[in-house]
């Protein structure tokens, strides 16, 4: 049984509130390690850690990754366009096949919704989700909500502002449950037609107008237009999208108060956020990066015990 | 289970005292020298040494740090482990005399922990380890403390429990 209420970590859904905190403690913990001349700690030295990406991933699969290594796991790698899934293996094959050759944990990102809670019913593994299909993302929101922890302190009462593409991101979706469950307040925002059609049920509020979420929020989490999800088009074109939905430094400047701005990448430069935006001292977006190491770590550790 | 007080807070006070004078003996004015703590209890014994010395020596800026073991254990799967307390060593290990302080030493495998943490965060000129109760007989591991406050006789069934005047009222030992 690990530390956790959840022997997986297949959504923020399955987290209590005492699971998140503990996850935030552990991963200060780890910070400090990953400061230190010789980065690594031996507690996952038994371990051996199987990343299975479906998907194209920089990020999440480096940072899973490099947090394995720390925790001194072994780690095989796993993707999709160069293995036998191509001539036709079945998920639950693959998986097996991997885990015959005893390894104790599996880290997986697929397109589909659902396939994390999928592999957790049917393979004897312990499943980390690194994102399925658009629905969670657990690992991103819990570094992004720690990462404003690191900023503002405790989370209650704080108003996040969500922006851009709702519709196909699983990072929006469990930024949304993770916030709450910390007691934050949430916005979304982007054009109608990127916006679920009943997302106001989770309790978030909802707001077309980018200035106005600007003016309410203390955080804005800028989202990647999701140009590979889009069957149909969403919006006219990309200057439009631009125009009304681009953060520029002008529009941040002429905000009553400094907010902090952050992006879970990669960015699309011009498009929800300028060059200067991304580089400015009120994005948090390379230290979202640094904590995504020490909270990977936090969560592969806490599974394991 | 009967318990038996081992030190009353009078003659805890006098070893604690002891146990500086001797540090100071072999350590001088700490210039070269750093105290730390292990987690979760070892870092009380560390700061009630940390504020004697202060005041013998009427020194302000003697090293102390804090260290924590969990992710260093050698049981980490094996029995319920608490979450990882805080590691603050906030000056440089490097080539400094390192005290390694823990309130019992009974097994010896905390310290291995602790040293191996501590290599971690660079090269030590020297470690000692000072150590209140020193579980006699009852070590797994070739570990020797260089300074005892007292030893005790135990068997394996028993505990030593150490309690603090800021958070037990009163300091004292106890063997359960």
């Amino acid at each position: 049984m690990s530390l956790l209420s959840t022997p997986h970590l297949i959504g923020i859904k399955g987290l209590s509130r005492a699971d998140i905190d503990l996850i935030f403690s552990t991963a200060d913990n780890f910070k400090e390690v990953l400061n230190r001349p010789i980065k690594k700690v031996p507690s996952l030295r038994d371990l051996t850690i199987a990343n299975l990406f479906f998907e194209n991933s920089t990020r999440t699969r480096l940072s899973f990754e490099l947090a394995e290594k720390r925790l001194s796991a072994d780690i095989i790698n796993f993707s999709a366009s160069s293995s036998s899934v191509s001539k036709g293996e079945t998920l639950i094959d693959t998986v097996n096949n991997i885990l015959a050759m005893k390894t104790d944990m599996v880290v997986m990102r697929h397109p589909n919704a659902g396939a994390a809670l999928f592999l957790s019913k049917h393979v004897k593994s312990k499943i980390i989700n690194a994102g399925d299909g658009a629905h969670e993302h657990p690992t991103q929101a819990l570094l992004d909500a720690f990462s404003i922890r690191g900023k503002v302190g405790d989370l209650g009462g704080k108003k996040v502002a969500i922006i851009g593409d709702i519709l196909h991101s699983r990072v929006a979706l469990s930024n949304i449950f993770c916030l709450q469950k910390l007691g934050a307040e949430v916005m979304v925002c982007g054009p109608a037609t990127l916006i679920p059609k009943y997302i106001s049920s989770l309790g978030v509020k909802v707001e077309t107008d980018l200035r106005k979420a600007l003016e309410w929020c203390d955080v804005a989490n800028m989202l990647r237009i999701q140009l590979e999800r889009q069957d149909i088009r969403y919006f006219p074109t990309i200057r439009e999208y631009v125009m009304q939905y681009g953060l520029t430094k002008e529009i941040l400047n002429s905000l009553k108060k400094e907010i902090i701005v952050m992006h879970p990448g990669p960015i699309n430069r011009g498009v929800e956020i300028t060059s200067e935006v991304a580089d400015s001292s009120q994005s948090i977006i390379l230290e979202q990066v640094e904590n995504g190491v020490a909270i990977r770590m936090a969560v592969i550790y806490l599974l394991a015990s | 289970m009967q318990k038996r007080l081992l030190l009353n807070s009078t003659d805890f006070e006098i070893t604690i005292k002891r146990l500086c004078y001797q540090l100071i003996e072999n350590h001088d004015d700490f210039g070269d020298s750093a105290l730390i703590g292990l987690q979760p209890r070892g870092v009380f014994v560390a700061s009630r040494i940390h504020h004697h010395l202060s005041s013998i020596l009427n020194i302000r800026n003697i090293c102390l740090g804090q260290l924590d073991i969990t992710f260093y254990r050698d049981d980490f799967r094996k029995r319920e482990i608490s979450a990882p307390a805080e590691t603050k060593i906030d000056f440089e290990v490097e080539n400094k005399n390192v005290i390694l302080i823990d309130d019992v030493l009974f097994t010896g495998r905390t310290i291995r922990a602790g040293m191996d943490a501590l290599l971690d965060l660079g090269r030590p000129k020297k470690v000692e380890l000072l150590t209140l109760i020193d579980r006699r007989y009852s070590r797994h591991l070739p570990i020797a403390p260089d300074y005892t406050g007292i030893q005790v006789d135990t068997i394996a069934t028993e505990k030593v429990k150490v309690q603090w005047k800021e958070i037990d009222g009163e300091d004292s030992v106890w063997l359960i």
